[in-house]
């Protein structure tokens, strides 16, 4: 691509100079109105020297010779909306106007290694970061105006771009003070931060600046980047799990101009100069492969989780001591299980890659470029800092789709032919092969009293284990071609959220570590929280079933933490709750209509989220009808409330259609679920009317707001849908057919 | 190569193709206009939807002979930063994508919508757009945004 596609008014800027492309983002406020040129040049110009340390100042922001300020941020924006959270807090706490921010993200080679922008710590960790970096950097300023002016750093404020006295008068701008030239300061801890009391930028529902850009067709996505003499390259799988390419049949695509076959042990793909040739070559190529490893059968999963050998047991969780239960105690035991399932991306996963000798250059929508550098410089062969990854938007992933495959892909084939390679997945390739959030297999057994009082739980947990020290997880292509990288698994934090946020007189939670799992694995948005919860809060609404309590009462008895009582009652006055216990009145009607609720207190020290459902359920189908979705959400300091807002929508809806009707399927080959219709994703008649209230503690710190809301998803609507009939649900997703099972009086629950 | 004239955007442009099956969405892409999107190649998405002749429709699907004499209209079609179609204002307006990458897909159905029905119910807009997938979950933000550019509510910016 060349700017020339971009109207000049887009506040997005990119370039190509030296063969890489730089993008960054001017804050415009969103407006379509032109905005002045700005700190593109700055950017380039700072690129040779750019620090990287995370502990340095230098390494986030810079005051430019023209009074802009440059924001480099490591984490990247995936449309949660960082692009403007970020550059909020830094000019809230620099003193200066956000349109004389530019914004640049996730290169390598300009922005500090602040981590994988995963686990919701986007602004958690990386804003505060940032926060940091800019109180220092307010501080050092003030400094320099006070020395200047021969006045008390007391008496002097910096906002709009100035260090002015508080009395008021002239002040110096920040390019005078410091335009230009680098703070040489590391991150003070103890500089101190604004009073959110004065704030003027954080807390408002400012606009994301890529958003008229993706409404017009102007940002450049991944998909969409382009260099001078790129080749464009489809992958060919393999038709079974495990199977080796035996032979490959090149004169099959001999009648293509100009079509190369690159094959390096199992590793196989077509090249060509345009991309519809490369599709077609790819339909065409004619290879032999092994008969490969095999995979268990679909029904069996749950059973082989539990029977998996080998598996390392760790006790996660124990409090408390086993109490004398009184008479009128109820024990019950229930197993729930979560199926595998695959980030989905509507764009399959796509990359371009420059591999010279001595050097590579890679874009990609990585969630985590700095983390891919070592991964990439390893099965390369090249020095690490030889190794540049370049964010550019993809299509969401969630987690870690096939992105960084797509740039394994890429890198290898760039090697190979000598030029820059374009991989573009399909379809088939991305439900097929890209890393699935992994099968959770959960057994709770628990008693309560008469009075609700819970007097045990015990949660185990079947989940594959997270190979120690792995950078992220093993690619396609370095496997496929038998190149160098680190083994093992990897999905996340799944094991957080196995104990119940309530007074519990003892608790055990129990990890089954497995040493393998069917399909390669990876974190998945709220990595194994949105099973934990499902399998936490349904069994406590089975306990409050078994004891013939409200289910909302049993949870208000049992919660200590006051953001959890807020948030709960909060939804429960959303849904002008009936105490009462479940199932409901209506059990035995045609249609049967019932509410639930569930909560999480995010791994335990993050947001607090209350949600509760409104179901209709036709008995005849099995189909289930969401007909409202509450919720109550509290993430400490609300940095953009629009862009909190829009994550929320986000987790709430996607997860509504992980629950109701996604699954991989499999036969004893090869995924088989790899088009739109046999993973089917929640469309626009499935929507239920959303009603968010979004809690704002502006003096709390920042909790994160991308994941929380897709943990209580599950439980419910299970627990709706069992006061709706009485059936209760244990397996996701949850089909017609499992409805009509359950309300059947068959087991609902997974053979094991 | 053989050519293949067609209206796009409003003007005559020639695609040249050697293969008459091409899809029409590598034919765009290959001519720069990089708004419509590959999803899936099987229609099912509605990612690379472009209106032909007015109707939605997956690019993925028509092929370069098919489309030849047709008009096309893309998401570059519809409007520009600089002058935006009111089903892009409305967007912008409601801060409807995330990703993003379904966006020019869902702007072009609505787009078909507002032509056959000015003035559409939530049912119709939901009916309309029941083909075009979204994995961020940004349906309310949709709706909200095409009910406004069809004039029905002034509140597309109030999110969520």
């Amino acid at each position: 691509m060349t700017t020339s596609q971009i109207a000049p008014n887009v506040s997005r800027r990119a370039l190509l100079k030296g063969g890489a492309l730089t993008v960054g983002f001017v804050l415009g406020g969103g407006r379509l109105e032109p905005i002045a040129v700005l700190a593109q040049g700055a950017a380039q110009a700072a690129a040779p020297a750019r620090v990287l340390d995370p502990k340095e100042v230098d390494a986030y922001l810079a005051v430019n010779g023209d009074g802009t300020v440059t924001v480099w941020c490591g984490k990247v924006d995936l449309g949660q909306g960082l692009r403007v959270a970020i550059p909020q807090i830094a000019a809230e706490e620099l003193g200066i106007g956000l349109d004389k921010i530019t914004y640049i993200e996730g290169d390598t080679a300009l922005t500090p290694d602040q981590g994988r922008t995963a686990g919701s710590y986007g602004i958690a960790r990386g804003g505060m970061q940032i926060r940091q970096a800019a109180a220092t950097a307010r501080k050092a300023l003030v400094e320099i105006a006070a020395q200047r002016l021969g006045v008390p750093a007391e008496t002097l404020v910096a906002e709009g771009g100035a260090v002015r006295p508080k009395a008021g008068g002239t002040g110096l701008g920040f390019a005078e003070l410091i335009g230009g030239k680098r703070f040489d300061l590391k991150l003070d801890p103890k500089a101190p931060v604004r009073d959110p009391a004065t704030y003027t930028l954080v807390g408002k529902p400012l606009p994301r600046p890529d958003v008229p850009a993706k409404c017009t067709g102007t940002l450049t996505y991944v998909h969409d980047f382009a260099v001078p003499g790129m080749l464009h390259a489809r992958m060919i799988r393999p038709p079974a799990l495990g199977a080796h390419l035996v032979a490959v049949d090149e004169a099959s695509v001999a009648g293509l101009a100009g079509v190369r076959v690159v094959h390096i042990k199992d590793f196989l793909a077509v090249v060509a100069a345009d991309e519809w040739t490369a599709v077609k070559a790819a339909r065409a190529l004619k290879a032999q492969w092994t008969e490969g490893s095999g995979l268990p059968a679909q029904d069996q999963l749950p059973a082989v989780l539990k029977a998996s050998p080998g598996a390392t047991e760790q006790v996660l969780v124990t409090k408390g001591a086993e109490a004398p239960r009184p008479d009128g105690a109820k024990t019950l035991q229930a197993t729930y299980f979560w199926p595998m399932q695959s980030h989905a991306s509507i764009g399959p996963s796509c990359a371009v890659a420059d591999v010279k000798p001595d050097s590579a250059t890679v874009w990609t929508a990585s969630q985590g470029t700095h983390g891919n550098q070592d991964t990439f410089a390893r099965f390369l062969k090249l020095p690490k800092d030889k190794v540049r990854l370049i964010y550019l938007d993809g299509a969401g992933c969630y987690g870690m789709n096939g992105h960084e495959d797509a740039a394994a892909d890429a890198a290898v084939l760039s090697r190979a032919v000598g030029a820059p390679v374009r991989v573009q997945w399909s379809r088939e390739d991305e439900l097929g092969w890209d890393p699935k959030g992994p099968a959770q297999l959960i057994d709770i057994a628990g008693a309560i009293d008469a009075a609700g009082k819970i007097r045990d739980w015990r949660t185990d947990m079947w989940i594959p284990e997270n190979t120690r020290g792995l950078p992220s997880i093993p690619l396609l292509a370095p496997e496929a071609a038998g190149l160098d990288q680190m083994p093992g698994l990897n999905s996340g934090q799944i094991a957080q959220n196995g104990d119940p946020p309530y007074r519990t007189d003892r608790v055990q939670v129990v990890a089954h570590w497995l040493k393998t799992s069917p399909l390669r694995p990876a974190p998945l948005r709220s990595p194994g929280k949105p099973a934990n919860c499902f399998a936490v809060e349904s069994f406590l609404d089975e306990l409050a079933a078994a004891a013939g309590l409200d289910p909302l009462a049993l949870r208000l008895q049992g919660l200590t933490n006051p953001r959890g009582i807020a948030v709960v009652e909060q939804v429960a006055q959303m849904m002008s709750w009936q105490a009462r216990p479940s199932p409901g009145p209506g059990r035995d009607a045609p249609v049967g209509r019932g509410r639930g609720i569930a909560y999480i207190h995010y791994k335990h020290e993050e947001a607090h989220v209350a949600i509760g459902m409104d179901v209709a359920v036709e008995r005849s189908s099995g189909a289930i009808k969401v007909e409202r979705v509450a919720c109550a959400h509290d993430c400490g300091q609300i940095i953009n409330p629009d862009g909190v807002r829009a994550q929320v929508e986000g987790s709430i809806l996607q997860t509504l259609s992980r629950v109701l009707m996604e699954e991989v399927r499999f036969d004893q080959k090869r995924v088989t679920s790899t088009d739109w219709s046999s993973y089917p994703l929640l469309t626009f008649s499935d929507v239920p009317k959303l009603d968010i209230v979004l809690i704002d503690r502006p003096t709390d710190p920042p909790l994160g707001a991308g994941e929380a809301a897709c943990a209580p998803v599950g439980a419910a609507l299970a627990n709706a849908v069992f006061d709706a009939t009485g059936a209760r649900l244990r397996t996701v997703p949850f089909t017609p057919e499992r409805v009509k099972a359950a309300l059947g009086g068959q087991a609902a629950t997974p053979r094991t | 190569m053989p050519r293949y004239e067609i209206r796009l955007n409003g003007t005559s442009r020639t695609i040249e193709s050697a293969d008459p099956d091409q899809p029409l969405l590598y034919a765009l892409r290959g001519l720069g206009l990089t708004a419509t999107k590959f999803g899936c190649g099987l229609g099912q998405c509605g990612a690379c939807n472009v209106l032909v002749d007015g109707k939605a429709m997956p690019s993925c699907r028509a092929t370069v002979a098919e489309t030849a004499g047709k008009s096309i209209t893309t998401l570059e079609g519809l409007g520009t930063p600089a002058a935006p179609h009111p089903l892009q204002a409305a967007f912008i307006a409601a801060q409807v994508p995330q990703c993003g990458y379904c966006t020019s897909g869902m702007i072009v159905s609505a787009a078909a919508l507002l032509r056959e029905t000015p003035k559409p119910s939530e049912a119709d807009i939901r009916a309309a757009l029941d083909g075009n997938l979204c994995r961020c979950g940004t349906h309310v933000r949709v709706v909200r945004a095409v009910l406004a550019a069809s004039g029905q509510t002034g509140q597309a910016g109030q999110g969520g």
